[in-house]
């Protein structure tokens, strides 16, 4: 009985969901609600509740050990992550039970602060691999590889990324400035609807952190949200974006416009150490 | 001498000594008194078991559970049973069907004059000079064993370059479980080249028994490179030997390929007699159920300046067990020997079991000698990488195994085989 109820409560709330889109009300991409994690053992995300519109550009602000990054990891569905309360939903469907490849297939995609070295796999067979199997799982077909390697070679060029690279394995004996690049390409490449970038600043100069932005502007549309993910004030100079989200202890403390941004710079996360406790 | 107290003799050891009682007499060729010193040694010592450190990961008196009957002559040709792995790669093959040359079921079209080749037999009576089984490893108790029960096989002779592969397909045919002992014998003469693949195959259901032997003598500034590839049915019982030895500024290249049977035994003995060669020897394994898989090395170095490096992988799923025990033994003259081993295994299942044991016996001082090994299972962060760009579970690890057992699969020279090979893993890996 409680699952028939579950099952007509879902229904109701994609007949909401109906009428938005109807109306053509500003409709959220991502509903992160009331979110509870853990890791081993250690409440890292207490309470966070988000909302990321369509085509919005949302930054994401906070000092170190606020949660940012565990954000971003549960987003991605990664496996060591405990979700204690709350619910994710994109398009108003929970992907907390779904794995990491199913919510890729799903549009999400998440900039690692980290890329790893993928020893003896090519960037190019990685991200053929990769995009077809996002088209298989969301029925549509193949890519053709005439189709594929155009759309590589475009976007490439523009990242500085020569045919070098994406003959090497992926990101093995990339400088750091490199694996960045790398990930902004295979964002392109895979054409995500919700792309989370963590900490893509980190590591980059400033001519580097040139070339990452402008990838990032080239991909804004009014079909794909991002969430940019921040210590510094000095990535959104070149990403704008349209609101700023400030974590401290795992939840959200203030929003504001990109204003809010510049006004972090100069006073620092202190005032918010209390205000989330 | 270790004085061994050996009380009971296995069911296995006893069907062996009644097999060779019974068959000593019918056995073909004129290598009787040979026969009779090999058999001597197994039955004073019996099969290899824990206690014995060389065999001690492979206890062949608790793995052998059985004497097989000595396999018969096979009956006609079926061509399908000629390892179907290296379909389409240009070979001249050499066909062994249950121990024994059988021309009929070879594929020899190459008129090269650098190739000679005769019946085992016929060989050793034509070239009484040649002593069957002097060799690295000719005390070896399976060895002898091999010896004892010597069904036929083949030897061959190259001079100059050989282009074509030389494939050595070890087949064994019929409709009940039986025991093969065949022995090949390759003299590669001063600067000649030759490419030499041998596989092992045989039906799933059956639980036939292999105890192979490759005599491969390499001359100086010759080149050879040797691709052994296991294909035995799930049930099969094998173990191979290979002798070698090396003379001076060759390049060798040896490469062990295993994917089938129930229990596999691959050991090697390498000596480098002459200064100034190079080379590599390596391994790949990809094992599932309860395959248990042995590859044994013991290179000497007898000579200096040579380089040699050794590189075993394998990949366990299952319950499977996979053994790598390399020992490099460098003679008191051999200075300026290079000499790197390692072995890594990668563990797809919690019951899956890998035993690693690299050794390093230096008698010279002025060498560069190293070995590694690692066990482990596949990094977590790389899988959930691949997955976060849409590469579902099982396809993200097959990724990550190919990389893996590619990375050593590269070694192997020829293309065809090489691709051949990994293609073989990748259908594995698309099985499991």
């Amino acid at each position: 009985m409680a699952l028939a109820l579950g099952q007509v409560l879902g229904r109701v709330g994609n007949l909401n969901r109906f009428i938005q889109v109807c109306e053509g009300e500003n409709v959220a991409l991502l509903e992160v609600k009331n979110l509870h994690v853990e890791v081993e053992d250690k409440k890292i995300l207490n309470g966070l509740t988000l909302t990321i519109e369509k085509g919005q550009v949302a930054a994401i602000m906070g000092p170190n050990g606020s949660g940012k990054s565990t954000l971003a990891y549960v987003l991605a569905g990664k496996d060591n992550y405990k979700v204690t309360e709350g619910d994710v939903l994109l398009d108003g469907e929970s992907i907390l039970g779904m794995a990491p490849d199913e919510r890729a297939a799903k549009g999400v995609f998440l900039a690692f602060q980290y890329p790893v070295e993928v020893p003896g796999v090519a960037t190019m067979t990685f991200l053929r691999t990769a995009l077809n199997a996002q088209r298989k799982a969301r029925g549509e077909s193949e890519f053709s590889t005439p189709d594929f390697m155009k759309r590589v070679r475009d976007t490439s060029a523009h990242l500085g990324i020569d045919a070098e690279m994406l003959r090497r394995a992926v990101n093995v004996g990339f400088s750091g400035g490199e694996k960045k690049r790398n990930e902004i390409l295979q964002m392109a490449v895979l054409e995500p609807r919700l792309a989370v970038l963590d900490e893509t600043d980190s590591g980059l100069d400033i001519d580097a952190l040139k070339i990452v932005s402008e990838g990032v502007n080239r991909l804004r549309s009014p079909e794909r949200s991002m969430i940019v993910i921040t210590h510094y004030q000095r990535l959104l100079n070149y990403i704008v974006p349209d609101v700023v989200h400030v974590m401290a202890k795992g939840k959200v403390v203030k929003t504001g416009g990109k204003e809010l941004a510049i006004e972090l710079e100069k006073s620092g996360y202190a005032q918010f150490a209390d205000e989330a406790a | 001498m270790n004085a061994e107290v050996r009380a009971i003799k296995t069911a296995a050891e006893q069907g062996l000594a009644a097999a060779y009682k019974a068959a000593r007499d019918t056995l073909p060729g004129k290598v009787v008194a040979l026969r009779d010193e090999a058999f001597n040694r197994f039955d004073a010592r019996g099969l290899p078991h824990r206690r014995v450190e060389e065999w001690k990961y492979t206890d062949l008196r608790a793995l052998m559970r059985e004497a097989k009957p000595l396999a018969g002559p096979a009956g006609a040709r079926h061509k399908t049973e000629v390892s179907s792995i290296l379909t389409g790669v240009e070979l001249d093959t050499l066909a062994i069907v249950n121990g024994r040359y059988e021309p009929a079921w070879s594929d020899f079209t190459s008129n090269d004059p650098g190739i000679t080749f005769s019946e085992l037999f016929a060989y050793l009576a034509e070239n009484p000079d040649y002593k069957l089984g002097q060799l690295p490893g000719s005390d070896d108790t399976a060895l002898s064993l091999n010896t004892a029960f010597l069904s036929g096989g083949v030897a061959l002779r190259i001079k100059g370059n050989v282009a074509k592969p030389i494939h050595i397909a070890h087949v064994f045919t019929g409709d009940a479980a039986a025991a093969m002992y065949p022995r090949v014998v390759v003299i590669v003469e001063p600067g000649a080249q030759v490419t030499l693949v041998e596989s092992f195959t045989g039906p799933e259901g059956l639980d036939y028994q292999v105890n192979s032997a490759l005599e491969l003598t390499i001359g100086d500034k010759a080149k050879v490179d040797h691709v052994k590839i296991g294909c035995d049915g799930a049930a099969a019982l094998r173990v191979s030997t290979l002798g070698v030895t090396v003379g001076a500024k060759a390049e060798y290249k040896d490469f062990a390929f295993t994917l089938g049977g129930a229990v596999v035994r691959n050991q090697t003995f390498v000596r480098f007699g002459g200064e100034g060669t190079q080379a590599s020897i390596d391994g790949a394994s990809l094992l599932k159920s309860r395959q248990h898989v042995d590859n044994t090395l013991v290179i000497t170095h007898a000579a200096g300046g040579c380089v040699s490096r050794e590189r075993f992988k394998s990949v366990l799923d299952g319950e499977s067990h996979g053994i790598f025990q390399g020992k490099i033994i460098v003679d008191q003259h051999a200075q300026k020997t290079d000499a790197k081993m390692m072995t890594r295994a990668l563990l797809l299942s919690d019951e899956a079991e890998a035993d690693n044991k690299p050794e390093l016996e230096i008698f010279a001082d002025d060498v560069q000698c190293g070995h590694g090994a690692t066990a482990g299972a596949l990094d977590r962060g790389l899988k959930f990488y691949l997955m976060s760009r849409g590469i579902p579970d099982k396809e993200a690890e097959a990724l990550l195994v190919e990389a893996f057992i590619d990375e050593v699969l590269e070694e192997i020279a020829h293309e065809g085989v090489r691709r051949a090979l990994m293609f073989a893993a990748l259908k594995w890996l698309g099985s499991r």
